[in-house]
């Protein structure tokens, strides 16, 4: 029986489906590109599918995992597309005004100029929200809509090119043979972990997601931790536009961050939290991220006609989240998983009315958290 | 409490709508009152551009403004933000004041007619610029000024001919093609143009074997290429459809190692500023260009039609193709 019920703790982990299906995507491209696993030294940097996926899947890491924060206080941030865009703007506009555009200082003082942007917008989106009341769908439509024509008018409507090697290393360079974006994602979820598991700020977040007047009756400011997951996100926004232009050279007020709000919350809801906000998962969350990275490479290796790429990619992800969802489960896998583990416990009878005995019980519990 | 709370949602919402309708409005363009004589009625003309979405899109805009600038006209502009009421209203107004000629660059290609037929009943000519629409009557817009974006996907197919043989290609020739926006006409358009001329001449040798949409943005190009790279590391030629797909690309390609240029030519289309500096350091080896400077074949156009002269249904850019040792001497005059 322990292989039982080691199986059935490894398929209720809260990150097993995300996984499953990152790796049966990864999966997937084996026939189609061969040597899809493989990772090669080019140019003195590793260079693979799996470096790629990455590298360019890094953005979305980050936006997601700021728009995790602030989905689990309910809200949600339809504005950090146009704060990618924003932050990529003023940051390679500053950089091309500069006589030299490699050094050091005026690199640092563009990205900061960018970053101090990216803030305000999420200032102001924490005030719409927190203070005025208004729905955050609404309170952040305004910046997703304005915010694009303010990158517009930033970059006088055209692409601005720059020449910078410092400037490029953030979103398209290389250290110690990894992209050096991996280390910055690395940096900001390892930094967003330890602040809300390791202190009691996950927990309070949970709380005004779950209740935010219960959380304020019992004392905690909940005004004050909306508005800064608002700032957060724009942040992480905001270095997700440092890295987009970087990795391009290039700030593309038009299209940079296009529709990156729409990924980050699949990403988010991918992962496993709730859109009813009061529960997160960082780790999910980056999963969710990368199974969508994962799945745009997978559509442009396997050959999928242009005119069908997006219902390929809604079919994918209709199949991800019924099977995040634990009725469907039930519905349709519990008897066959019930059968397969319990044939290698013994009996298959016993196994299968236990599984759809508890599922359902399992998952009121779910929406009500 | 939630009663303040719907109304000041509403609050926002009008003022953000407000906001984005006044940004959408319509302004008098400054260039149009200091020139011209004083004496003799000037020529009003209403345009109506698509937007700003693009350097090309930019630099299309400053050229009519130019154009009407020089020819001495009343320039009315606006700019529709990409949306077609945008500019159905803009249309509107403009029949209302009464312009001699109306010219726009339509947003959509259909669901004009309406508003066409109102400008027909008040005897304002029509002139479409860079893209066409569809109606159900034709002489509900005199003419279009424009590019062919057929005939640039086949001469980009041409000029590939001339880039492998300079290379000295031999053998059989594997493609890569990075595709518009999906559903756009210049990608349909460029494409198809691209395959008759290879299915005629080169159905034996010349194949494509990955073709994708790179939504005409640089971090498309870069991306889509790198996955080409990994399912396909023996393509030869890269076709893009713009030359912004095509700077990614060059991007992803030099990351993996080769040489774009040399081990994988490069043929795009539209001759941007950065699309000829990379072809000046040899990363593009052919550029069809796309001229977004038709300003002053469009105020030709409209003189002629203000003076009921007949025009043709379709006046083409004047464009040319360019090769890499063109590029150096072409940098200095490309504007956009």
């Amino acid at each position: 029986m322990t292989t039982t019920s080691r199986w059935r703790a490894l398929t209720h982990h809260h990150l097993f489906w995300p996984v499953a299906v990152l790796v049966v995507l990864l999966l997937v491209n084996v026939p189609f590109t061969p040597d899809f696993f493989s990772i090669r030294m080019t140019d003195g940097h590793l260079y693979g599918s799996l470096v790629s996926i990455v590298l360019f899947g890094s953005p979305l890491i980050l936006v997601a995992v700021g728009m995790t924060l602030v989905i689990a206080t309910g809200g949600i941030d339809l504005s950090v597309g146009a704060v990618v865009a924003i932050t990529g703007a003023l940051t390679c506009s500053y950089i091309s005004d500069q006589a030299d555009q490699n050094a050091l200082s005026a690199v640092f003082l563009a990205m900061g100029v960018g970053l101090v942007a990216a803030v305000v917008c999420g200032l102001w989106n924490g005030f719409l929200v927190a203070r005025m009341g208004i729905q955050p769908i609404i309170a952040t439509l305004i910046i997703m809509v304005a915010g694009r024509g303010v990158a517009q008018l930033i970059t006088d409507g055209k692409i601005i090119t720059i020449n910078s090697e410092p400037y490029k290393l953030i979103g398209g360079g290389y250290w110690l043979t990894l992209p050096f974006s991996i280390f910055v994602v690395a940096a900001v979820v390892a930094v967003t972990v330890a602040l809300t598991r390791r202190t009691a700020l996950g927990l309070l977040v949970e709380s005004v997601g779950g209740n935010a007047e219960a959380s304020r009756l019992v004392g905690i400011r909940s005004l004050r931790i909306k508005i800064m997951v608002y700032v957060f996100c724009a942040l992480c926004a905001g270095i997700a536009g440092l890295m987009i232009s970087s990795n391009t050279s290039a700030a593309d007020g038009n299209n940079a961050g296009l529709w990156i709000e729409l990924d980050a919350i699949l990403a988010v809801v991918i992962g496993g939290t709730s859109l009813l906000g009061g529960r997160f998962s960082i780790g999910g969350t980056v999963i969710g991220a990368l199974v969508i990275q994962t799945l745009t490479t997978t559509i442009y290796t396997i050959g999928v006609p242009t005119q069908t790429n997006l219902v390929f990619k809604a079919a994918v992800v209709i199949i991800v989240c019924l099977l995040q969802s634990p009725k469907f489960r039930a519905k349709v896998f519990g008897a066959k998983f019930g059968s397969k583990s319990g044939a290698t416990g013994g009996g298959t009878s016993p196994a299968t009315p236990a599984k759809t005995a508890t599922t359902p019980e399992a998952a009121p519990k779910m929406e009500v958290s | 409490m939630l009663n303040r709370r719907n109304f000041l949602t509403a609050a926002v919402g009008v003022v953000a709508a407000t906001g984005l309708a006044a940004c959408a409005k319509e302004d008098d363009s400054s260039s149009s009152s200091d020139s011209g004589s004083g004496g003799g009625k000037k020529l009003v003309l209403g345009f109506s551009q698509v937007g700003s979405e693009s350097g090309w899109r930019s630099a299309n805009t400053d050229s009519v403004k130019e154009a009407a600038k020089e020819a001495g006209y009343t320039l009315k502009f606006s700019d529709a933000q990409q949306k077609q009421e945008n500019q159905i209203s803009a249309i509107r107004s403009y029949i209302t004041q009464g312009v001699d000629v109306i010219a726009f660059s339509p947003v959509v290609v259909t669901g004009w007619d309406a508003v066409l037929k109102e400008a027909k009943a008040k005897k304002i000519p029509v002139v479409l610029t860079d893209r066409s629409v569809e109606t159900s009557d034709e002489s509900l817009f005199v003419t279009l000024v424009g590019s062919d974006f057929t005939d640039e996907g086949r001469r980009a197919a041409k000029i590939l001919e001339k880039v492998l043989e300079k290379a000295g290609h031999k053998g059989p020739v594997k493609i890569a093609q990075l595709e518009g926006t999906t559903g756009a006409a210049p990608a349909i358009e460029r494409a198809k143009g691209f395959k008759e001329v290879m299915d005629a001449d080169h159905a034996d040798d010349w194949k494509i074997v990955v073709s994708q949409t790179g939504d005409f943005t640089r971090a498309g190009g870069k991306q889509v290429m790198a996955a080409f790279l990994q399912s396909n590391p023996d393509i030869d030629v890269l076709f893009a459809h713009n030359d912004d797909m095509g700077i990614g690309a060059i991007q992803a390609i030099e990351a993996a190692g080769k040489k774009p240029g040399k081990d994988i030519l490069i043929v795009t289309v539209d001759g941007v500023k950065d699309g000829f500096i990379a072809m000046s350091e040899g990363k593009i080896n052919a550029i069809v260009e796309c001229n977004p400077l038709l300003g002053p074949q469009l105020m030709e156009v409209v003189q002629k039609v203000k003076d009921g002269e007949t025009v043709e249904r379709w006046i083409k850019t004047e464009e040319s193709d360019f090769m890499q040792d063109q590029a150096k001497a072409a940098l200095p005059t490309r504007k956009y």
